[in-house]
């Protein structure tokens, strides 16, 4: 069954004052009231967060949101997929209208992470490392420093093209009111803030951040009787790479993001050339590079040339991150799958404001870990 | 103390030991220890932004070893911050490489020693 995505929102990002609870309400209210849909109408509803037992000692999600939004009896699941687990939301969604099992599925992503110290976050996302990993202190960002140095060092591509990833996502985050970050930034700047994973730096990193986002999902032959103008999930697939990350036999080659857009592009009979934008998982600027490599927007060890050329900036070939991404937007864990989401809806429907650009196909590619489980998907524009 | 990889029949080698070989499917059969072995960095960080219980900074390298002709790599904390891609290391026993007690992950679920990397001339 052909799935519709209807309706779409996303809540404030950054430092925020309400707990999980309130920023899942928050945005699941504000999706129902874009979708213009009635309560009474949710059979199914699927919670994306990664971590709440952990960051604030919250668990049950899923039944929590159902009593607060008033939903009850509607069936609710909790989806976790570390960092990806708002593309396994969507994934989830779309399995729930796609088999028949629900004609009205409303799928909320949140986290609140900010009243934790950075440390303590960095823990957190931490404990989905192998033992062997995490006696070491291997965290994610140190992942993203192993690898974008064999990166620069084996493909002799320049330091300044990680700059230019977040030079980019954060202009593009300026033209974003929901965006945590609201400043651009040069490469000067980006090249000499403080290093935290040699040789990346302050810019190369996502921040901590609160928020979240929603979508509501229906069958394609019933979202005509809400809207006549919604998106269509044409793609979506999700993958696994190693759990130990050094097992990995190319550092630079990320087998779950293969993998799932693989599969995402022959479900909807897409060639690369069909996405007009995308939303990359940039929680640090060097996984744009091998998410467009992966993905086969680029050969391996040449998509730096796509951020120091322009072709990802907003006016360029392929646009990616017109969000501002999860650098300049900011990664509330598990909202941050279904925001890339909300951003390709408010693109294809021509509702982005200052950062419009013309797009009716759009990919979202959310990592979770350092590659270790993807979701990639296809988006297309419908006019009834 | 070693610092165990771990063979399948088929003689492909992982570090750490899983529960069947990710290349073939078949059980690992055998350990390797490279404990008394040079290996070469792939490549290495050192991050300044470490966990509650963690050095700061942490020096980590991903090192490749060569067993007979097949390669097995491990990822470990360096014993210097002076360390450069191609670096032969070798591998230094530390008996508490973080706290235990300060991290999220239950003490009792995981060793908390290993190896460390030190440069050899």
């Amino acid at each position: 069954m052909d799935v519709a995505i209807i309706g779409a929102s996303m809540t404030q990002f950054g430092q925020r004052n309400g707990w999980v609870r309130d920023l899942l309400t928050e945005a699941g209210e504000a999706c129902l009231a874009d979708a213009g849909v009635p309560r009474a109408d949710v059979e199914h509803i699927y919670v994306a967060n990664m971590a709440s037992g952990e960051f604030e000692g919250q668990t049950g999600l899923m039944n929590a949101l159902a009593h607060d939004m008033g939903l009850l009896g509607a069936y609710a699941e909790r989806v976790d997929n570390t960092s990806g687990t708002g593309g396994a939301g969507v994934f989830e969604a779309w399995q729930s209208v796609a088999s028949g099992a629900s004609d009205c599925t409303l799928l909320v992503g949140g986290e609140k992470m900010t009243h934790r110290t950075t440390a303590e976050s960095t823990d957190v996302i931490a404990s989905l490392t192998h033992p062997v990993e995490y006696k070491h202190g291997a965290t994610l960002p140190s992942f993203a420093g192993l690898t974008a140095r064999h990166y620069l060092e084996r493909f002799d591509a320049p330091r300044e093209s990680l700059a230019e990833v977040a030079v980019k996502n954060h202009a593009n985050g300026t033209l974003n009111p929901n965006a945590q970050f609201q400043r651009e930034i040069d490469v000067e700047t980006a090249l000499d803030s403080p290093v935290i994973a040699d040789p990346l730096r302050l810019y190369d990193f996502c921040p901590v951040t609160d928020g979240g986002a929603a979508l509501l999902l229906c069958p394609v032959d019933r979202a005509e009787e809400y809207t006549d103008d919604f998106l269509r999930v044409t793609g979506v697939a999700g993958a696994t790479d190693t759990h130990v990350v050094h097992e990995r036999e190319d550092p630079t080659a990320m087998k779950g993001v293969v993998e799932s857009g693989e599969q995402a592009f022959r479900m909807a009979g897409w060639d690369r050339d069909d996405v007009d934008i995308a939303e990359l998982h940039d929680m640090f600027t060097i996984l744009e590079f091998l998410q467009l490599e992966g993905l086969g927007f680029a050969d391996q060890g040449t998509a730096w040339r796509m951020a120091t050329e322009g072709t990802t900036a907003r006016d360029g070939d392929l646009p990616v991150n017109t969000s501002g991404g999860l650098k300049s937007k900011g990664h509330p864990l598990g909202a941050s799958g279904v925001a890339q989401v909300v951003e390709l809806y408010r693109q294809i429907r021509g509702e982005a404001g200052a950062r419009q650009v013309e797009a009716d196909r759009g990919l979202a590619c959310n990592v979770g870990g350092f590659g270790n489980c993807v979701v990639t998907t296809l988006v297309e524009g419908v006019r009834a | 103390m070693s610092l165990d990889a771990h063979r399948c029949p088929d003689g492909h080698l992982t570090y750490p030991g899983h529960g069947v070989c990710p290349a073939c499917g078949q059980g690992q059969t055998e350990t390797v220890d490279l404990a008394d072995r040079t290996g070469e960095v792939v490549t290495w960080t050192t991050s300044t932004a470490t966990p509650p219980g963690v050095r700061e900074p942490n020096t980590l390298a991903i090192v490749e070893f060569d067993v007979d002709g097949t390669s097995v790599r491990a990822l470990g904390g360096a014993t210097t911050e002076d360390v450069e891609t191609g670096d032969r290391v070798r591998p230094v026993h530390v008996e508490q490489l973080r706290e235990p007690d300060a991290g999220i992950r239950e003490p009792a679920s995981q060793a908390w020693d290993g190896y460390r990397f030190e440069p050899v001339e």
